[in-house]
């Protein structure tokens, strides 16, 4: 494809599915991790310390060891007890719950930017507490928290490349591969760099742009 | 469960780990510096109006946030080497992190100047303050306060990511240690937890001295 070049056009072909890898990976765990983030941050926002101070404790050592070392430990302690899943399962377990941590952290900040003026001002109107949740808390919490779930979702995306580690040929591992043969690491690492860049900078234009049209509005 | 768990020689192999550990400090607090360095550079540069420096500037700071930093980890080991750039796993390590550490404080130290109002700069003029003098006196104390946390977020970032040290073949750091001793012995479940532990305390000690820290200095 390219003169002189031993990169072709299987060998992109390949680069693309390891990014199709990249992206599967990011989207259960997103997904998985949202929905568990979510939960998370709801009753940490409304429950008494003594459920909140001991669930803060646990999400937080999602934040203070390192991501590598999680997927190793959980990959090894599925061979100890036996468990038959794949690496692949275990790498979305692993990142949806590396997700629900800083979701979880990011629907409080949420729930706590809407003022409890409003909420009393929609209570006083006769909205039970559930309508004050729906069409009160979660419209303005929204817009405070999703500027940084798209961060969340980008940096879970870069950190999915740490999945190789337990053996999943995703965009970097496969680049790796293509390096090993052809021997031309600037060339495939460039390629490689430019297709993470392709999929995360679109999302992070997106977020900054909401962010910037949401401020108006305020 | 067949698997007997084997903790004793793990618990023997403690010093070896906090050897590592003191390692993974040290190139994380080094990253650091090396980063807000450059990253008030780049700060600057993406704020400046010569068209090259801005680009640059950009350039790196995209590119620092926009890739894992694990790319930029192989790209300072393996994509330095096309230029005839031949760099050590460990160098590797430091430069891929710093790199990384740079791209985003500069967007927090960019932040950071736009926090101050120019008000402040003239105010403190008017008062016959010298620039320098108001810019040290003035500007950077109110900049210190705004990129205190961001920074101090970031220097855990840099802990955490020096594990990824292991994967370009590091093996001094807590993470390297670890996975030397998991190849000799199999243990993988016990030795990664000892690690974790030991990880799990670095960062609670950063983020609790980084508390304490800003209770004491932003008291008004």
């Amino acid at each position: 494809m390219l003169d002189g070049s031993d990169f072709g056009l299987q060998e992109l072909l390949l680069m693309a599915r390891g990014a199709g890898m990249t992206l599967m990976i990011t989207f259960w765990a997103v997904l998985g991790g949202t929905l568990m983030g979510v939960v998370f941050g709801l009753v940490r926002s409304v429950a008494p310390w003594w459920i909140n101070w001991p669930l803060g404790a646990v999400l937080d050592i999602f934040r203070s060891v390192p991501l590598l070392i999680q997927l190793v430990l959980v990959n090894s302690f599925k061979s100890i007890i036996g468990l038959d899943v794949s690496a692949f399962v275990v790498s979305c377990v692993v990142l949806a719950f590396y997700t629900s941590s800083y979701c979880s952290e990011i629907v409080r900040a949420g729930v706590q930017a809407v003022p409890q003026t409003t909420r009393r001002a929609a209570r006083s109107l006769g909205l039970s507490y559930w309508q004050d949740v729906r069409v009160i808390v979660f419209p303005i919490a929204l817009r405070v928290s999703l500027p940084s779930w798209t961060g969340l979702t980008l940096g879970v995306m870069k950190d999915s490349a740490l999945v190789m580690w337990i053996g999943i040929a995703e965009l970097l591992r496969t680049s790796q591969v293509i390096v090993t043969r052809i021997q031309e690491p600037l060339l495939v690492l460039s390629v490689c760099g430019l297709l993470y860049f392709l999929m995360s900078y679109p999302i992070s234009r997106l977020g900054a742009h909401l962010e910037t049209k949401w401020r108006d509005l305020d | 469960m067949t698997y007997t768990f084997h903790w004793y020689p793990a618990l023997q192999a403690l010093p070896e780990m906090l050897a590592g550990a003191l390692v993974t400090i040290e190139v994380a607090l080094l990253s650091m510096l090396i980063g807000v360095g450059l990253g008030i550079v780049l700060a600057l540069g993406r704020n400046s109006k010569n068209r090259l420096l801005y680009a640059l500037s950009t350039a790196w700071v995209e590119g620092a946030r926009n890739t894992p930093a694990l790319f930029q980890i192989y790209m300072a080991y393996f994509g330095l080497g096309s230029l005839g750039i031949f760099v050590d796993s460990f160098p590797a390590l430091l430069i891929g992190i710093s790199f990384n550490n740079a791209g985003y404080l500069a967007e927090t130290f960019r932040g950071g100047l736009r926090a101050v109002p120019a008000t402040q700069t003239r105010a403190a003029r008017s008062l016959g303050m010298g620039a320098p003098m108001a810019f040290r006196l003035v500007v950077l104390p109110q900049l210190f306060r705004t990129v205190f946390h961001p920074m101090m977020n970031q220097m855990v970032w840099a802990i955490l990511m020096t594990s990824l040290g292991v994967i370009v073949g590091v093996n001094t750091d807590l993470t390297g240690v670890t996975q030397e001793l998991n190849v000799l012995t199999f243990r993988t479940f016990e030795y990664f937890s000892m690690a974790a532990v030991i990880y799990y305390l670095i960062t609670k000690f950063v983020t609790l001295s980084a508390r304490a820290a800003a209770a004491r200095l932003f008291r008004y």
